[in-house]
């Protein structure tokens, strides 16, 4: 028995020795598997490209029906004048419903995998007069830029996505500047969960009301106004607000969660 | 513009191949920040100015400082256990 | 091949970018380079779909004046997907981060492998 055993054990050193050597040598193979799958990739991408049709002309198939009805019917059935915005979140608001639930989701998966109480206590903050003096003249510029590109999303480019990550940057350089005790004062756990979840149930009853009233030929009441003007669009400004909160909002969460463990 | 817009590509992928092949981390982000910045000029020229404007400040601002504060956050991890193996690659 | 090669150079380029960052998702150990090949394909298809809706000539399809016309404006379609698409390889990557600065705290390493031999280590 005990010899069984130490030939056993012999025998695993060998085997161990064996996979030791046959793992460089499937890293060999690896590494040259992956070079050759990497260049026929890009040449059947590239052959792929030769038959695509010429880049900039008119006439290209992806200039069809579709294209033709948002562009000369969106501004008359939706206000807005930035076809972009009108598509996102009016066509096709679902969509970006999907994408608010993605980054709330994410940001809720980062707080599980970083949530750290002792680091947070833990780090001193380092008070520096040049980045408060300069961050009093800054942040609020930021802020100001991130409400504008907001509100004139939908007749200007722009809308809630960038002006969301303005106002996350915004936040961020904040938090830097006063430190996370400052920022705490206004901006917790607690706010960052009524801001956001308040904005997605505004976003579903939003869109499920226009959606109700349009596949019953109901008449909405929400008036489409001007297009050009600030107030005008029906529910895009209010949608365009929502999403710029919750980007903006997602935005500060990831980077607190990175540097402190917590919001 | 044409030779504008060709320079401008053949910068991206210098760019992409660089991120591959620098030793620090550090200077990956920083490269991968200035790819971002010229794909930004790139939505420009291709008449998408939202994306432009989104790209500037979540793909070279946003996604760059999570990247700069990872690499913080790894190396304060290592200096925590000194003694230890502080290897964070290549 | 076909005859729109040197006319589809962009195309071309997004080809080139998406085989540079699938080679560094695939070859590089380092799980925050791995985490940049990511973002480099990423952009890459982008580049694809915004270029689809490009035409030569035409403005971005912000309506000026109340011209309505479609030969005024470029293809908007692209412009929303690709919109869409940039916020969420952001929250994508910042996931990846987390897990990244995970896998640090409890291996004290950033390659790939020395984590995969680790893991098989415990296991045993």
């Amino acid at each position: 028995m005990i010899e069984e055993s130490e030939t056993n054990i012999e025998k695993n050193e060998t085997n161990l020795e064996l996979s030791a050597n046959s793992e460089a040598g499937y890293e060999w193979i690896y590494k040259g598997v992956c070079v050759i799958v990497c260049v026929i990739i890009v040449g059947v991408l590239l052959y792929t490209a030769s038959y695509l049709p010429p880049f900039g002309s008119a006439d290209n198939p992806v200039n069809n029906e579709v294209s033709r009805k948002y562009i000369e019917e969106g501004m008359y059935e939706t206000g807005a004048v930035n076809i972009i915005t009108a598509m996102i979140l009016d066509y096709r608001a679902f969509d970006t419903f999907g994408e608010a639930t993605v980054l709330f989701v994410s940001a809720c998966v980062v707080f599980l995998l970083l949530k750290d109480e002792v680091l947070a206590s833990r780090i001193k903050i380092r008070e520096n007069l040049i980045l408060q003096n300069v961050g009093k003249l800054l942040i609020p510029s930021i802020l100001l830029f991130g409400i504008y590109v907001i509100l004139n999303g939908h007749i200007s480019p722009g809308g809630g996505f960038s002006g969301g990550a303005i106002l996350g940057a915004a936040l961020i350089l904040y938090m830097n500047t006063f430190g996370l005790k400052r920022t705490r004062t206004f901006f917790n756990q607690k706010t960052y969960g009524i801001i956001t979840t308040g904005a997605l149930i505004f976003y579903t009853i939003a869109k499920s009301y226009s959606f109700i009233t349009g596949a019953n030929h109901i008449e909405s009441v929400i008036p489409i106004g001007t297009p050009g003007n600030i107030i005008s669009a029906g529910l895009i400004l209010p949608l365009n607000i929502c999403v710029g909160l919750i980007v903006g909002c997602t935005m500060y969460a990831f980077y607190a969660l990175f540097r402190r463990g917590e919001i | 513009m044409t030779v504008f817009i060709i320079s401008l590509l053949l910068f991206l992928i210098l760019c992409a191949v660089a991120t591959a092949f620098t030793k620090h981390l550090i200077t990956t982000v920083v490269i991968f920040m200035s790819y971002s910045l010229i794909m930004s000029l790139l939505w420009m020229i291709l008449e998408s100015p939202d994306l432009a404007i989104t790209e500037a400040a979540v793909g070279a601002g946003i996604t760059s400082i999570l990247f700069f504060i990872t690499i913080k956050k790894i190396d304060g991890i290592g200096e925590e256990r000194k003694g230890g193996d502080h290897d964070r690659g290549k | 091949m076909g005859q729109n090669i040197w006319i589809n150079y962009m195309v071309g380029a997004a080809a080139f970018l998406f085989g540079i960052g699938f080679t560094m998702l695939l070859l590089h150990r380092n799980l925050l380079k791995k985490i940049v090949g990511f973002n480099i394909m990423d952009t890459a298809v982008y580049l694809l779909l915004a270029t689809q809706g490009y035409v030569s000539g035409r403005k971005a399809p912000i309506i000026v004046d109340g011209v309505t016309s479609m030969d005024a404006y470029i293809n908007p379609v692209p412009g929303g997907l690709v919109l869409t698409g940039i916020v969420v390889s952001v929250s994508l990557s910042a996931i990846l981060l987390a897990l990244t600065v995970r896998l640090y705290q409890k291996y004290h390493t950033l390659d790939m492998d020395e984590i995969a031999r680790q893991c098989k280590k415990e296991g045993d």
